[in-house]
């Protein structure tokens, strides 16, 4: 089977074509969405009668509940999207309840992402904004109307306050829970347009510093259900030992010894590995250790070592003769750089890292006949429906996903792997939910790892020293290619995830970006930050070798490239000034960088030291100023910031995986190195709101810029020491210091 | 057979003495506040107290807790999140995905009752365990607040 994750151009739905056709769609689309809506069934989980649509209900005793669509997995979006929601409904916070959407894309697919339910991209709160306040909107019209109705007075002379409407005429008001018990919705239902929004002077929740996460208590008190707390009644237990190199089969499956481990109900062959089913998780795990198996060795898979590979991408990368697939063309970059007073052709390379969630894959499944019901910490539940229906041959209607909290996902939990595991053991049980948990070093040994990749940049500087052509190379596998085929082929083989971030902001004559595809056949797949991740280390610090070419300040060089452009120019203010950037440390030393990426401006100043003897950089402060447009939860936001810093150092100092002939040297968080509280830097973040918009994403945003950050303080440490490649082991600094 | 007592229940639990403390808590007895993340002891996510002090559970066989030794896991910490810990989580918004945030509580609420002021290189030295949203700025502010008894510090 191939795993891909179902996104295919079949999914993209009426709602989400009208939606790109501007306002005026969105009230059209979105009107038959809650028409159909308040007839069919609803979330099961929505308590109370008055049903304005099938995001919310209202009880009698007030309380509305929301449906959040998005998966929540620690970026808040389970606050984030129902909040839009009561912002304009105006509810009472305080009386809100939230629930998990099922798995349902007609109702609660993003709008802004192919209309599934998939939560990734930084998609989640840019996507569903505008639908969900117009979802507040018009249900407060639908309220209203209903209390018109119950006061027997006109609408017009009808306002709100949360969670109350008010005739001020009278003096009387009904709480929405009295309209909830006696109301009855009006036929036909009023629709809303933006015209009905909000201003955003008068917003009690989108930028308010004090809303707080509605799924922090249970966070604290040990209450909340991940994937892997699902417990069901008569709920077996399952584990699969899988081949050791991708693509690779059991040939011969001795499991003799295995059978007799006390508890073990099924062994059961599956394509990829041997699943074990019984009664505990000891059992399973006990059993699988005592699996003999001889695999097969045919996989392709079986030539695939990292180290060497890299370099062949790189040899790559640095022969213009091999051409790839253009990703961007502005101007003639080749010929302005051909004319250059000063080339910089450099390299940067990054190595495969991995998610290492602190849950690790897991999911439950109960089958019986062509039905399905899977429990699962999922960032895609439609495409969870279309794989489950796959495996257990049936179709995706037949298959419901309770979406649970995910103990983090950062694009792992997209896939549908640990998915299959868990529906093809309940297939072979019948009746009975299996679930089945990874180790971790199952996690960390078959993981979709962020691809290998080698860039080369060729910057054409003129006598003056200005960028007169820019030139990006990016040779790398294609995560689309696997995941999203039909997409990768109707771009006709570029990957726009994998060059995601090669396209900036600054302003350059010429500039073009070429994709060079290595297929190697390896599973690589979206990480934190996907291909800006690295995309962003190269021209980062190329910009910084520019400035050093030229004998300018790094910022003062990044404000002239931007100096159209207002908010980029602001962050960088911002954050120079919080860093007291023109202040000398003794031995340590500033480096800055900027990002553009997911529709957010973001810059950040890391401050490091280093020891010469070792090689281990120490990164001490890092401030960060980030402008995100509407900045719906400004105390998440500097969460998430934090987040993508310390994520984002982790990997630049630490992460790698190796692999070599097909099968992964790392195996657990011994050989794994992420960072630890010693080593995590201080954080200062400061949120920079854009009320007028647009909305830009937050969740990947703080992690692009804190590598190049990194390197490019190092660089004004060391005198222009260079550190090119991900992750800047203490001998790989060591090198490029006696280099 | 194992005899346990979590959080002042005695249990009697039919399981292989083997069996990691964690997956009796889990799976058998059914508090899963308390998280695997690695079974190697490398993460801190199933931080458990035993007679006050914590402990990794995922190395731990079960038939190494004695009878008698008071089994506390994070659904026992406190009745109802009033454990000046779990309060300074609250306040300060530490949890982002959540999953270590249990193990990473049981851990520090432990530290502060060996070390009820601990400096940041205690803090470092004490406090390993893992936490993949980087919540390490927002847990350092909240044992300091907790502390000092709620009430805030500067670095934060």
């Amino acid at each position: 089977m191939t795993e891909t994750l179902q996104l295919h151009t079949r999914t993209l739905s009426r709602r989400s074509f009208l939606i790109t056709v501007g306002a005026t769609g969105i009230a059209v689309a979105f009107g038959g969405l809650l028409q159909d809506a308040s007839s069919a069934s609803v979330a099961p989980a929505l308590e109370g009668n008055y049903r304005p649509n099938a995001w919310l209900a209202i009880a009698a005793d007030g309380t509305v509940t929301i449906v959040s669509p998005a998966s929540e997995m620690g970026q808040g979006i389970m606050t984030t999207l129902p909040l839009l929601i009561a912002e304009d409904m105006d509810a009472d916070w305080h009386k809100v309840r939230v629930v998990q959407a099922p798995s349902d894309a007609e109702k609660y697919g993003n709008p802004g992402f192919y209309g599934v339910q998939l939560t990734g991209g930084s998609e989640s709160t840019r996507g569903y904004y505008k639908m969900l306040r117009l979802v507040g909107a018009q249900t407060r019209k639908i309220i209203l109307a209903s209390a018109a109705d119950m006061l027997n007075v006109p609408v017009s002379e009808l306002t709100t306050e949360p969670n109350r409407v008010v005739h001020a005429r009278s003096g009387r008001s009904l709480e929405y829970g009295e309209v909830a018990a006696a109301g009855a919705l009006p036929d036909p239902l009023p629709q809303a347009t933006d015209a009905d929004l909000k201003p955003s002077d008068q917003w009690r929740y989108i930028g308010n510093l004090t809303v707080p996460r509605i799924d922090i208590p249970s966070k604290v008190d040990g209450t909340a259900i991940f994937g892997i707390d699902v417990q069901l009644p008569d709920m077996l237990y399952g584990a699969v030992l899988r081949a050791p190199v991708q693509g690779e089969q059991p040939a011969i499956i001795d499991d003799a010894e295995a059978r007799t481990v006390p508890g073990i109900t099924h062994i059961v062959p599956l394509p990829y590995g041997v699943g074990i089913i019984g009664e505990t998780v000891e059992a399973t795990k006990r059993a699988k250790g005592l699996l003999k198996i001889v695999w097969t060795t045919s996989s392709r898979i079986r030539n695939y070592t990292s180290d060497r590979l890299l370099e062949e991408y790189r040899r790559i990368g640095r022969d213009l003769a091999q051409s790839g697939v253009s990703a961007a063309t502005e101007g003639d970059a080749q010929t302005a750089i051909s004319k250059a007073a000063t080339v910089i052709a450099v390299d940067y390379m990054s190595d495969h890292v991995h998610h290492a969630t602190m849950e690790p894959m897991n999911a439950t499944a109960l089958v019986a006949g062509d039905t399905v019901e899977i429990w699962a910490p999922t960032q895609g539940p439609t495409g969870t429906q279309g794989f489950a229906a796959e495996v257990a041959g049936t179709t995706p209607d037949k298959v419901k996903v309770n979406t649970t909290l995910l103990g983090g996902g950062f694009g792992r939990k997209a896939e549908a792997d640990f998915i299959i595991d868990a529906v093809s053991l309940a297939k072979a049980v019948q009746g009975r939910p299996v679930k089945v948990i990874w180790s971790r070093e199952d996690d960390v040994q078959h993981g979709k790892y962020r691809p290998l990749e080698a860039q080369h940049v060729q910057v054409g500087l003129d006598g003056d020293g200005n960028i007169i052509g820019w030139r990006h190379r990016i040779v790398a596998d294609s995560i689309f290619a696997r995941t999203m085929p039909q997409l990768f082929e109707s771009e006709g083989g570029h990957d726009s995830v994998v060059t995601e971030g090669a396209h900036f902001n600054y302003a350059v004559p010429a500039h073009q970006i070429e994709y060079i595809r290595r297929d190697n056949g390896l599973d690589i797949g979206f990480w934190f930050g996907v291909g800006v991740g690295y995309t962003r280390f190269g021209i980062e610090c190329v910009i910084d070798e520019i400035a050093t070419a030229k004998g300018v300040d790094p910022v003062a060089l990044r404000l002239e490239l931007l100096k159209d452009q207002p908010r980029a120019r602001k962050v960088i203010e911002t954050v120079a000034q919080m860093a007291e950037w023109d202040r000398q440390r003794d031995g340590w030393a500033l480096g800055v960088a900027y990002s553009d990426a997911f529709g957010s401006h973001c810059a950040e100043i890391a401050e490091v030291s280093l020891d010469r003897e070792t090689g281990e950089i120490r990164v001490h402060t890092v401030w960060c100023a980030v402008d995100p447009g509407i900045a719906v939860q400004p105390r998440n936001i500097e969460a998430l910031m934090i987040t993508g810093i310390t994520g984002g150092a982790s990997h630049a100092l630490f992460e790698q995986i190796n692999i070599v002939d097909g099968e992964v040297q790392e195996t657990n968080f011994d050989t794994y190195r992420v960072i630890r509280m010693s080593e995590a830097p201080d954080i200062k973040v400061t949120v920079i709101p854009t009320p007028e918009g647009p909305i830009g994403g937050i969740g990947q945003v703080g992690l692009p810029p804190i590598g190049p950050a990194i390197a490019n303080a190092v660089a004004r440490l060391t005198g222009g020491v260079r550190l090119r490649h991900y992750p800047f082991l203490p001998e790989r600094v060591l090198a490029a210091l006696n280099a | 057979m194992a005899r346990l007592i979590v959080n002042g229940t005695p249990r009697d639990i039919e399981v292989d003495p083997d069996t990691p403390l964690l997956w009796v808590i889990r799976e058998q007895i059914g508090l899963t506040g308390t998280k695997y993340g690695c079974g190697v002891a490398a993460c801190g996510a199933c931080t458990v107290h035993i007679d006050g002090a914590a402990t990794r559970s995922c190395v731990l066989p079960v038939s190494a807790v004695e009878p008698d030794q008071q089994i506390t896991t994070i659904e026992g910490l406190s009745p109802d999140s009033s454990h000046p810990v779990q309060q300074a989580w609250l306040a300060l918004d530490v949890p982002q995905c959540g999953y270590c945030q249990a193990g990473m509580i049981m851990a520090v609420a432990g530290l502060l009752m060996q070390n009820p002021n601990p400096t940041d290189e205690d803090i470092n030295a004490e406090i390993t365990n893992i936490c993949r949203c980087g919540t390490y700025n927002r847990v350092r502010a909240a044992i300091k607040l907790a502390a000092n008894g709620g009430e805030a510090t500067q670095r934060g």
